[in-house]
């Protein structure tokens, strides 16, 4: 009982306990930091995009490598683990048309309601960072507390 | 029907008038640990709630015909019960909020926006609520005064050295929580009140989590105000109680206005009611008020001493079995007289949320977060903790549960 958890399946704890691209990249193009107050999770993105986008359009640009650090529970972990490979050769566009459907789906569990600010933080970290890199928005750190 | 049959509660007798706490998930039946959140309600109090609506439902104030008068006399009956409850002088001194928050804000806005200045300070404990701590220092911010907070010490009490350090001539106000939501701490209201006393100043006393399960009597503390929820104690929602000594309450300023509250209103000016009516304007929460008349009839027909000694029970063989346990880190003080009914805790390894959430698999409902302390849990160095918190329909064995459930956890989490 409890093993076989929904919101635990092994994918999760995997990510969570080996997370993958954890760490911060030497040259990123851009980083960003956020938290999820009400839980304590914290989430460090570092974004490197490939040096394709000379026609002068940002959301073109490839992303070419991702880490993050932080720490908080499973669930928000294991999240910006899977992201940090997810995002990998997608474009910024793509990655700013991401939503929290997306990020559920790539959990591949059910995220009761007052986990999704959890699942969404590395997500929306990413995302914020990308929209600062790209001179849309200006906040020095990211927070999922109003996000509802 | 009366529990009042041995030295111990009944519990399972008890259990019978609580239907909600035979419900199944997945099979399992539900193991309530949340109760400083809210605790569950008992058939007599929604009887009263549900005969009021079926039989007298009417506004109350003034209405000439048969059932507002019903309805009347039901509310103004509520106020004087708890008067009686927790040893006030009369309804007079019991205002009906919607919850100890509102008390807080009321005292906040009518007393302290008008009598705080930059002189001034306000001493409260590191333990404070959100209720009381984001209260008062946004209403230092407004006026120019400081906010002071008593150390809790490595034990999880308050630090009363300290207190009768910060406690002086400057303090308009101490504002105390007597029972930490957090750490389960019984703080020293009475002492707590007399350094205030001793310095002139006022003392308001967060009862959230003392009133469900010990007996309160303020005139034995001697706190200037009061306060707290119907929804904590076995009552409803949406009705708390604010009380205030009536001498202090007669000088006060009402914070909301409006009908039901006045004396004499002309189109320049009004002049308020009597108290209690005259800090709580509009249609107060009547059905509220019955059911929490009801919520201190079924107490005290079990007893307060005898709840406050379940409680104390459970406490310490909560803290004892999670004491037990190696990788658990417990917050607060022992078991013991001056721990309540709660138990705030870590398991090594797993984030609070996480654990709550596989207790949730087991249908243990228990809390995880900062429980509205978070410079508290700045402080103890944690984001979240995970609290079970006990009410008088709990057992030991439900206590167990929660311990074997432990396993689980770490099985995932290994």
């Amino acid at each position: 009982m409890g093993l076989g958890s929904d919101m635990y399946r092994q994918q999760i704890l995997d990510h969570y306990k080996n997370p993958r691209n954890y760490g911060q990249l030497e040259d990123p193009t851009f980083t960003h930091i956020g938290e999820n107050p009400m839980c304590g999770d914290e989430i460090r993105m570092d974004v490197k995009l490939a040096e394709d986008g000379d026609d002068g359009d940002d959301s073109a640009e490839t992303i070419e490598r991702v880490a993050f650090s932080g720490d908080g529970c499973a669930i928000s972990q294991a999240s910006a683990s899977m992201l940090s490979s997810e995002l990998r050769g997608k474009t910024v566009d793509e990655l700013l048309e991401m939503d929290r459907d997306d990020v559920i789906d790539m959990l591949g569990v059910d995220i009761s309601p007052m986990r999704v600010k959890c699942a969404v933080l590395a997500e929306k970290v990413a995302q914020d960072g990308a929209e600062i890199y790209q001179g849309e928005l200006d906040v020095e750190k990211t927070t999922t507390e109003d996000d509802e | 029907m009366s529990h009042q049959q041995a030295d111990a509660i009944d519990v399972g007798a008890i259990r019978e008038e609580f239907p909600i706490l035979q419900r199944e998930f997945d099979g399992q039946q539900v193991v309530y640990l949340d109760n400083a959140a809210t605790t569950q309600t008992p058939d007599p109090v929604v009887d009263a709630m549900s005969d009021y609506y079926r039989e007298s439902n009417a506004n109350v104030h003034r209405g000439i015909h048969h059932l507002s008068q019903e309805a009347s006399e039901a509310y103004e009956a509520a106020h004087d019960r708890v008067a009686e409850f927790i040893n006030a002088d009369g309804r007079e001194e019991v205002i009906f909020t919607k919850n100890t928050t509102e008390g807080e804000n009321l005292l906040a806005y009518s007393w302290g926006l008008a009598e705080l200045s930059p002189e001034d300070t306000v001493v409260l404990t590191e333990m404070e609520h959100h209720a009381s701590l984001v209260t008062w220092q946004q209403i230092a911010k407004r006026t120019g005064a400081s906010v002071e907070y008593i150390r809790v010490d490595e034990t999880g009490r308050l630090d009363m050295d300290h207190a009768a350090e910060l406690i002086d001539d400057d303090t308009a106000i101490v504002s105390a929580v007597h029972v930490s939501n957090t750490l389960g701490t019984v703080n020293p209201v009475s002492e707590l009140t007399d350094l205030a006393h001793e310095h002139d100043a006022l003392s308001f006393i967060d009862g959230a989590q003392a009133v469900p399960n010990r007996p309160v009597d303020v005139k034995e503390i001697d706190a200037d105000f009061y306060a707290f929820s119907g929804h904590k104690m076995a009552g409803p929602t949406g009705i708390g109680v604010l009380y205030g000594k009536r001498d202090l309450l007669e000088d006060l300023n009402p914070y909301l206005y409006g009908g039901g509250m006045i004396r004499k209103v002309t189109f320049e000016d009004s002049t308020w009611g009597e108290l209690p009516w005259k800090f709580e304007p509009g249609t107060p929460p009547i059905a509220e008020a019955v059911g929490l008349h009801a919520a201190v009839d079924w107490l005290e027909d079990i007893g307060m001493d005898r709840i406050e000694t379940h409680e104390e029970e459970l406490a310490a063989y909560a803290y004892d079995r999670l004491e037990a346990e190696e990788d658990v880190e417990i917050y607060g003080p022992e078991g013991g007289p001056d721990r309540g009914g709660l138990v705030s805790f870590n398991l090594e390894g797993v984030h609070a949320h996480d654990l709550t959430s596989i207790m949730n698999d087991h249908t243990i409902a228990v809390r995880a977060g900062d429980h509205c302390t978070q410079p508290l849990h700045d402080k103890l160095g944690v984001p979240a903790s995970t609290r079970a918190s006990f009410y008088v329909y709990n057992t030991r064995e439900e206590i167990d549960k929660l311990v074997a459930a432990l396993d689980d956890a770490r099985q995932l989490f290994a």
